[in-house]
């Protein structure tokens, strides 16, 4: 597809504006349209600033993007004084099923629209079916309490039998493999896991279903699919747990991981650990998922990507709106607002308040695109 | 009921009116309410009987989805009663007939302060503090009894065990538990006691002989009281327990079976279709057995006091 295609040739400016998003704080606004792709949306991106939107919108879904739907609305309702925004964080399913009984404008959710669901959809957005955009990028981080090993490195295959439970010891030869000349302690290996249900649980046991192979024999779920185990209620549990805890190890959002030691994980033959710059060039490399309609950007990540510098155990949460509403006001409310998110100055704003990483440009722009023919139904 | 209050005052004043009024609706709303939360239960957890097991978490059907939760319910309340009833009886004790007035006054405060700390402080409790510092008890356990199921290990080193939800539990359920009981032992008539202590019984054997048969229904009524506490208990469980929906005896590894009111708790927000409707069966299960341990515990209170007569 003509995705991959600019997927490929954007890939550097790409990097180097993931880098300068995370290193600077501004003037990327700038260089967006020098990337390549349509003209017009770094205009339009600034027009749904421009103060001119009033009314009140609302959301709800992904509890993941909580803190950076925080920091959106705050600033757009700064620039908007007439408008208001809310966003209720109950939960991916929970606000997409909201969004399919016409209860919220528009959704958050760590995880694209099943086929069911985008069939659903043409019943509250006019028949056509849903819009949807990646709007959050955030690397899960393997966090691990061991007093005495820093730099931790695991692979795949290692990882996944850690939270299978067939590794049970730090000194077990896998890890020693992984860790040449690390002094690694005979002790329990315990490993900490969401207790409930979580996208950031889906996408780790989708990196593991995708990257480990025959280590890890689940498919991707939002429920933690092993029997075994410690459990822990939400990212602040787990990271608590680990935290509490000795010989433990999890995984969790990398902005909510505090002092806890990160390990790197293998990627191709390089260990990459769990840095903004890394997770927007993995959310990069991925394709759109086959079969979807041109209006729908959900991405299949390429776990298994051996591209240097790509950190592919990533959460890459959407938002989920209508091609057209019923009421004008509310369909520019909706493309002013999502406009807003997806752009530089938007996903800039997440960084800082949330520790997500951004969107690569030319997701960006996609997604902008799309939003664009969001209008009233005629 | 109205009929000689009639005879007796042909015109009933307005304010009689507007309290019997007020005095029925109270009692109706409270069985319209129990009505209709188990009509709401029933109704909304019945379609999950043909929920398959990818609304379940990959359990085949909604008994098998169910039963581990029942069972950790039910284990971690009767770790909590096993610990709570003694030291409640041991407390109601002290401050009912041993301590002096002041000491057992300040104790009977101390106790039911307790009952006012929320249950999440006690989440967070066992998290950071208490679980922690149980963790060497653990691995002493597993090391020298090992042997015992009960203690099979490998101890948990975050000490997020059932045995501590168990141990945070009877902390929770002692203040109600102890309240009722010092109550009802302060209410042993005096003269009995007397009569024990004259007939040269010892403080215990008084004790024994004219105080717990007076208290006895009143005692069973407070465990089981407490027993409802801790069958419902949700946030402190939900916060301690490291739960991994597995039916096991083991009470002190990582590796734990959760309880119903928990279990909702955590899975509720990202639960979705048939999912929800598995949630609310299992409510309605731990509805259906709070109901009969009420029923059970009115049963025993009602046998005992015809015994006592």
């Amino acid at each position: 597809m003509n995705s991959s295609f600019v997927a490929r040739t954007a890939l550097p400016a790409a990097a180097a504006l993931a880098l300068g998003l995370g290193l600077s704080s501004c003037g990327a606004a700038n260089e967006q349209p020098s990337s390549g792709g349509a003209t017009g949306q770094g205009a339009n991106a600034t027009a749904s600033l421009s103060g001119t939107l009033s009314g009140t919108l609302n959301g709800a879904g992904s509890s993941a993007q909580e803190a950076a739907q925080g920091g959106w609305t705050a600033k757009f309702q700064t620039s908007n004084p007439n408008a208001t925004v809310n966003y209720d964080p109950v939960g991916s399913g929970g606000g997409v099923d909201e969004f399919l009984s016409g209860g919220v404008a528009f959704a958050g959710s760590d995880a694209y629209l099943s086929t069911d669901q985008v069939a659903e959809s043409k019943k509250v957005c006019g028949g056509q079916s849903a819009i949807e955009v990646p709007d959050y990028i955030s690397p899960i981080a393997v966090v691990y309490h061991l007093p005495g090993v820093d730099n931790l490195r695991l692979s795949p295959d290692t990882l996944a039998k850690i939270f299978a439970g067939t590794i049970t010891q730090w000194n077990d030869p896998a890890i020693k493999a992984d860790n040449p000349g690390a002094t690694l302690p005979a002790q329990r290996i315990t490993p900490v896991h969401r207790s409930d249900d979580s996208g950031t649980t889906d996408n780790f046991t989708d990196y593991l279903h995708q990257a480990a192979g025959d280590a890890w024999t689940y498919p991707a779920s939002e429920t933690w699919p092993v029997k075994s185990g410690e459990g822990a209620d939400g990212t602040s549990g787990v990271v608590a747990a680990v935290q509490k805890g000795s010989g433990t190890v999890g995984y969790a959002d990398a902005s909510q991981a505090g002092q806890l030691s990160k390990a790197q994980i293998k990627v191709g033959s390089s260990w990459v650990g769990p840095t903004a710059a890394a997770a927007s060039k993995a959310a990069g490399l991925s394709k759109p998922v086959s079969g979807r309609a041109a209006s729908d950007l959900a991405l299949s990540i390429n776990r298994t990507t051996t591209e240097s510098g790509a950190y592919p155990l990533v959460l890459v949460s959407y938002l989920i709106g209508c091609p057209t509403y019923g009421d004008a006001n509310t369909a520019k409310l909706v493309k002013g607002y999502l406009t807003y998110i997806v752009s530089p100055q938007g996903q800039q704003v997440a960084a800082q308040v949330a520790g997500s990483a951004p969107l690569p440009s030319n997701l960006s722009q996609q997604a902008t695109q799309q939003l664009a023919d969001i209008a009233v139904k005629g | 009921m109205t009929a000689p209050v009639a005879v007796r005052r042909p015109k009933a004043r307005l304010g009689d009116r507007v309290f019997v009024g007020t005095t029925w609706s109270a009692g109706l709303l409270i069985v319209l309410t129990l009505a209709g939360v188990a009509i709401f239960l029933a109704v909304e957890g019945i379609p999950a009987l043909r929920a398959g097991s990818a609304d379940l978490n990959g359990a085949t059907n909604i008994v098998a989805y169910v039963w581990p939760l029942l069972f950790g319910t039910l284990l971690a309340a009767v770790i909590a009663l096993v610990v709570a009833t003694p030291l409640a009886l041991g407390v109601s004790l002290v401050v009912s007939h041993y301590a002096p007035a002041r000491l057992s006054k300040l104790v009977g405060y101390a106790i039911d302060l307790l009952a006012a700390v929320p249950s999440v402080v006690y989440g967070l409790w066992g998290i950071g503090f208490f679980g922690v510092k149980l963790v060497p008890a653990f691995e002493w356990l597993a090391a020298h009894f090992g042997w015992i199921p009960l203690f099979a290990g490998p101890a948990s080193t975050t000490g997020r065990t059932i045995l501590t939800a168990g141990l945070v539990l009877a902390i929770m359920v002692l203040p109600i538990t102890t309240a009722i009981t010092r109550e009802v032992l302060a209410q042993t008539p005096t003269l009995q006691q007397e009569a024990a202590l004259a007939l040269g019984a010892t403080r215990w054997e008084m004790i024994r002989l004219a105080v717990f048969p007076h208290a006895r229904s009143g005692i069973v009524s407070a465990v089981m009281l407490g027993l409802g506490r801790a069958l419902g208990e949700t946030m402190a469980v939900a916060m301690v327990l490291s739960a991994s929906g597995v039916v096991t005896l083991n009470l002190i590894s990582s590796t734990n079976p959760s309880t119903i009111a928990a279990n909702i708790a955590l899975q509720f927000p990202e639960a979705a279709g048939l999912g929800v409707n598995a949630l609310i069966f299992s409510g309605l299960v731990l509805f259906v057995i709070t109901f009969a341990v009420n029923f059970a515990a009115r049963a025993i209170v009602a046998r005992s006091s015809r015994e006592a007569r």
